[in-house]
């Protein structure tokens, strides 16, 4: 029995030793919470394939300041209780340096004060304005605000002089909150919503709902959601012969959604970051060089499209970079001041200037409007 | 409300009341030779459409929908032999909670198989644009091709539950597994082949919708919470049934949005399901006799 207990110790002598041994190389956790399947899936899924690819290349040129990157995905379906649970996992548990995503705006909101309590940084990969208005500390988002997605709209609208318009929406959190800010900011762009339908997330045909707002006899369809429900929408308008300009949001940036509505897609106008239309970006464009690396690099990696939401997790994880190198520190109280202070930094949704109080550092200059000519991506003609 | 509104908003009924019924039959079909409900049956309709989507890169469509059609029956197959048909007697409930595992497993595999894109077939007849246009109202060609398809799909079924022997088998199967057993008929083999049956007509139904729906990995269970609200309101396993019910549902979800804001919708189906499991749980067309003999 002594001898054993004696060999006991010997093990627990020789794993302490390890431990402090490896101490000394102890890599950097970089939590990130997204929805890589489930409803979210379009969102998540790229994301999380887009921090992979960076964590690896960032490992090779040494990772953050000589430690290497442990990247932890924790897929949460969109579910924002298991985002919950997942954040205090990150934070508690694995002692995580910072949590990118959650993917939507849902979640990140569920776990704004999680992250605030744990004082650990989130950078947030969902659109919603209420992410970061009011400011909470350790909480910045990288994707442009859907409020300066309506404005946008409304000023093309304005442009076009349409006054009248029916107004389609899904029953998430992207679709609740485009809602609010589209009902808040019409009046003062002298805009009507005649009709105003919400519809499920799920919905597999819409030929009701559009036949509600042709009956309203609007002048234009604005849609705000990002499911496959967006390209059924735009078809089932045109099928019953409506055949006013359709306006999407900044949701529509997937070019699967173009392909599954076929013809239908045509002239639909929406606003997006710039990475959709690299191609045909004047050279002189500021983001021009680092739009074009984000896309080469994830198409000729994982063979597929990019989209804009893989964008969103490649600035996340940028402006961590960034301000570990600024400060060449890894304290989490300096890095959070450095990103506050990060003046121009070109990503791929737009440049961005941090501040105290604004924590997404994007303005309206963000977006372009653009539209679908045959099947492809286009800026919208001025 | 103008005539003309009132006929396109019977339009936009019928399209959801021929795709809910599609996949209502699918339901009814392995409940005629089991009793059980398949919860799987939306992953079938999702398959059909996916693999129809993958083959038609490579063969004219209406190969590849025959293909599509093919290895989801396949599927069905494997899918009752290696979960239901080595149970010994297994219970009613046993059944559904495998088949609840079988559509998880299914969808997490088309998940790592397709990713998480959405596809679509095109359309048969002319583009997503293209509509039939009588008088004001407006009908896409996909939504004939939906309604012909359920239509020749219940007949071709009704003949073959009726006139054929082995169709005759699967009903007897159901209706009583010992003196079916009695009489030579293996009741293993009808159960397998309902799967197999209910996998095809799923995978038909699946391709079909699919110009209209689209369809991703997660798309089968919406389609299926619809498809079996629309066969337990029929009257579970009369497929004929399930048509005239996915009618009834349908056009009351699309008039439902001209009175109410289009997000009571889905209260309108759920109350209308729990209104018939309170009143006639045998279901609108189902008889309340018969019904009372079933197990489940």
């Amino acid at each position: 029995m002594r001898g054993k207990s004696g060999l006991i110790c010997a093990i627990l002598a020789l794993a302490l030793m390890a431990g402090a041994s490896v101490q000394a190389a102890e890599p950097i956790k970089v939590g990130a919470i997204l929805s890589v399947t489930g409803p979210a899936s379009f969102l998540g899924a790229p994301e999380a394939k887009t921090l992979e690819m960076l964590v690896e290349e960032q490992n090779k040129k040494g990772g953050f300041l000589g430690r290497k990157i442990e990247l932890i995905v924790k897929d949460s379906g969109a579910s924002a209780e298991k985002a919950f649970s997942f954040a205090k996992q990150l934070i508690e548990e694995e002692k995580v340096f910072a949590i990118l995503g959650p993917s939507t705006s849902g979640e990140s909101m569920k776990i704004k004060s999680v992250a605030e309590e744990g004082k650990t940084l989130l950078l947030s990969c969902a659109a919603a304005e209420v992410i970061v208005n009011p400011v909470a500390m350790y909480v910045f988002k990288t994707p442009q605000s859907d409020k300066d997605a309506v404005i946008k709209i409304f000023q093309q609208m304005k442009k076009m002089k349409i006054s009248r318009i029916g107004v389609l929406s899904s029953n998430t959190g992207f679709g609740n909150a485009g809602k609010a800010q589209i009902e808040k900011l019409a009046p003062a762009y002298g805009i009507l919503i005649l009709a105003n339908e919400v519809y499920d997330k799920a919905a597999s045909d819409l030929t009701a709902e559009v036949t509600k707002i042709k009956a309203a006899n609007v002048e234009a369809i604005l849609n705000w959601s990002i499911e496959p429900a967006q390209a059924i929408a735009i078809k089932n308008a045109r099928q019953i012969g409506l055949k006013v300009p359709i306006f999407q949001s900044h949701g529509f940036g997937n070019i699967k959604y173009v392909e599954a509505a076929g013809p239908a897609a045509e002239g639909v106008i929406f606003p997006a970051g710039r990475l959709l239309i690299v191609d045909v970006l004047p050279k002189s464009h500021p983001q021009k060089a680092v739009l074009n690396k984000y896309k080469k690099d994830y198409e000729s990696r994982f063979k597929e499209e990019v989209s804009t939401f893989g964008g969103h997790a490649y600035d996340a994880f940028m402006i961590l970079a960034k301000a570990i190198e600024n400060t060449n520190s890894t304290d989490k109280e300096l890095i959070r001041s450095a990103i506050e202070q990060l003046q121009g930094f070109v990503g791929t949704g737009g440049i961005f200037y941090f501040s105290p109080s604004d924590h997404n550092g994007l303005n309206i200059d963000a977006f372009e409007m653009l539209t679908v000519r045959k099947g492809k991506f286009v800026p919208l003609a001025k | 409300m103008n005539s003309d509104l009132f006929f396109q908003y019977v339009v936009a009924g019928i399209t959801y009341g021929t795709i809910y019924a599609v996949v209502a039959i699918g339901f009814n079909i392995i409940y005629n030779a089991t009793g059980i409900i398949n919860f799987a049956q939306g992953e079938f309709v999702m398959l059909g459409g996916m693999i129809a989507v993958t083959l038609s890169r490579f063969l004219p469509l209406p190969v590849a929908i025959l293909g599509a059609v093919a290895v989801t029956t396949i599927i069905g197959a494997v899918i009752d032999i290696l979960f239901i048909r080595w149970l010994r007697g297994p219970s009613v409930l046993r059944m559904i909670i495998i088949t609840i595992g079988v559509s998880i497993l299914v969808r997490e595999v088309a998940l790592h198989v397709w990713g998480e894109s959405v596809r679509a077939l095109p359309y048969f007849t002319g583009t997503s644009v293209t509509s039939i246009k009588m008088g004001n109202v407006y009908i896409s060609p996909q939504v004939l091709w939906v309604v012909g398809v359920s239509a020749i799909a219940v007949v071709a079924l009704s003949a073959f539950f009726h006139y054929t022997m082995l169709g005759r088998q699967m009903r007897a199967c159901a209706a009583n597994r010992d003196a079916a057993r009695l009489c030579g008929i293996s009741a293993k083999n009808m159960v397998t082949l309902s799967f197999m049956l209910s996998a095809g007509i799923g995978a038909i139904g699946g391709a079909v919708v699919c110009p209209i729906t689209y369809v991703q990995y997660d798309s089968g269970t919406p389609l299926a919470i619809k498809g079996f609200t629309v066969a337990i309101l029929g009257g579970l396993g009369n497929s004929a049934a399930a048509v005239g019910a996915g009618m009834i549902l349908g056009i009351l979800e699309s008039f439902s949005i001209w009175v109410l804001p289009a997000a009571y919708k889905e209260v309108i189906s759920i109350s209308l399901l729990l209104l018939i499991l309170f009143i006639r749980p045998s279901g609108i067309f189902g008889s309340a006799e018969a019904a009372r003999l079933k197990e489940f």
